[in-house]
């Protein structure tokens, strides 16, 4: 079985979320946000049982090569170009306890910058054993970790000169709907990063600080690959005993 | 100085970007070979409970074009009422239907496709039943944080004018935005962005 089944669950409501702390829907500075971002207030909702629960995913789902991105669309015996890097981590709640069982998916480019999609117009090359994408579930501590290639920046179709930093996309499922998040990895020391539109839609930066992987030479393995150390925070859910229950119903 | 309350903030939304698909449908972006089968691209088997439905969902920008590369997920409950969750605590959800759906909007025509069951009723607080609802959650290139919505089901008329939730919007003329015409076997639901018929979105 897998490790979220050890406790039993949480079922409290989700603390309300910090909208300051994320960006904002309307950022005029990361263009395409002028016409997808809603114009009228939100419809604030304490959680019900429909965002309290959510989807959950055992370790079965999980192929041998999802969470080694070097080899997992590589030809046999041959591998992805670039720096070997290792990502590893723990996803925590708010109140600071690591969340098992959460599944996290990633995409990203390829050493050079370049995606593997259709829609994808920049000139560098394709890297033939290369993919971008794996995922992995989080152990009954809340960690977890994957082996990639470093991504190179690339430009993007924004102002005439604007590149992305490094980065690699993250996709988190925790335990319950309202936790859905979408976030980004930027790397220790990366100069592009104070200059990207997409980064500056955060407003604090101290919320873009909890953004970017620190260097961790003492998990880097000699000779082989280095370490970056991201940790992941979800939504924390209520859990006083004088809380209402919905069970019974 | 008093003591810290210890609580971490949570890490900050970004973008799910123009190639959410490489990572989430890989299969849909023409990425084989990695993962068997993209995730969440069938809810419903042969042995699942309940009314068959289709869900037929666009998203549509401030100009009313459909954004042809979101990302959709949708989460509901089973034909009893209750979510195949470990956080469901009232009794054990249809095994055969997973309640999870996700689907990548189609590159030409901006649509995406869920096949489901029509979701029995849940409680929204002891003795208060909410109407049948599916859970929305969308994201894409130029939505900085994934916008949550709810799609009501247009035959289920008794069932809405009691529903606490819709109850709870200020401007009655908004409550149209959550509520999806039937046309075949198909429930179609357009979810705007901006403009006159903005959706109404949830802070959950
Ligand atoms: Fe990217």
């Amino acid at each position: 079985m897998s490790a979220e089944t050890k406790h039993p669950p949480e079922i409290g409501a989700f603390f309300q979320r910090d909208r300051s702390w994320h960006p904002r829907g309307l950022t005029p500075d990361y263009k395409t946000s002028v016409l997808r971002s809603p114009e009228k207030a939100l419809l604030s909702l304490d959680n019900t049982i429909s965002e309290i629960t959510g989807p959950v995913f055992g370790h079965g789902i999980l192929g041998a090569l999802d969470n080694d991105l070097i080899h997992n669309f590589a030809k046999p015996g041959e591998s992805a170009i670039g720096e070997r890097i290792i990502v590893y981590g723990r996803v925590l709640d708010e109140r600071g306890n690591g969340v098992p069982g959460a599944l996290l998916e990633f995409w990203q480019a390829n050493a050079g910058g370049r995606y593997r999609h259709k829609k994808e117009g920049y000139i560098a090359a394709l890297d033939p054993n290369f993919g971008g994408c794996g995922r992995t579930i989080t152990d009954e501590d809340g960690a977890y970790a994957f082996r990639t290639i470093r991504p190179g920046a690339y430009p993007w179709p924004n102002g005439v000169n604007d590149w992305r930093p490094a980065h690699i996309h993250f996709s988190v499922f925790g335990h319950g709907f309202a936790q859905r998040l979408i976030t980004q990895m930027y790397f220790e020391g990366d100069p592009m990063i104070w200059q990207c539109p997409i980064v500056r839609t955060i407003p604090d930066k101290a919320a873009v600080e909890m953004l970017v992987a620190a260097l961790d030479m003492q998990a880097t393995i000699p000779m082989d690959a280095r370490a970056y150390k991201f940790d992941i925070v979800l939504r924390g859910r209520r859990s006083s005993v004088f809380e209402n229950r919905l069970e019974g119903n | 100085m008093v003591q810290s309350l210890n609580r971490l903030k949570e890490s900050p939304s970004q973008t799910a970007g123009p190639y959410v698909h490489i990572g989430l449908t890989p299969n849909f972006s023409g990425i084989s070979g990695v993962i068997a089968r993209d995730l969440g691209d069938e809810m419903v088997n042969d042995k699942t409970l309940g009314e068959r439905i289709g869900i037929r969902a666009r998203v549509l920008d401030g100009t009313g074009t459909p954004l042809k590369d979101a990302l959709v997920e949708i989460w509901q409950a089973d034909s009893a009422g209750l979510y195949n969750s470990p956080t469901e605590i009232r009794g054990t959800a249809d095994p055969n239907f997973t309640g999870w759906g996700r689907k990548a909007t189609d590159m030409t025509t901006g649509e995406c496709l869920f096949q489901s069951i029509k979701p029995g009723r849940v409680p929204y607080k002891p003795g208060v039943l909410m109407a049948p609802h599916v859970s929305f959650w969308i994201v894409a290139r130029g939505i900085n944080l994934g916008l949550n919505t709810r799609m009501y089901f247009a035959d289920e008329e008794a069932a809405n004018a009691e529903d606490p939730v819709l109850a709870r919007i200020e401007h009655r003329v908004r409550v149209p935005t959550l509520i999806a015409e039937r046309q075949g076997d198909a429930y179609v639901f357009d979810i705007h962005l901006q403009g006159e018929k903005e959706t109404v979105f949830f802070d959950i």
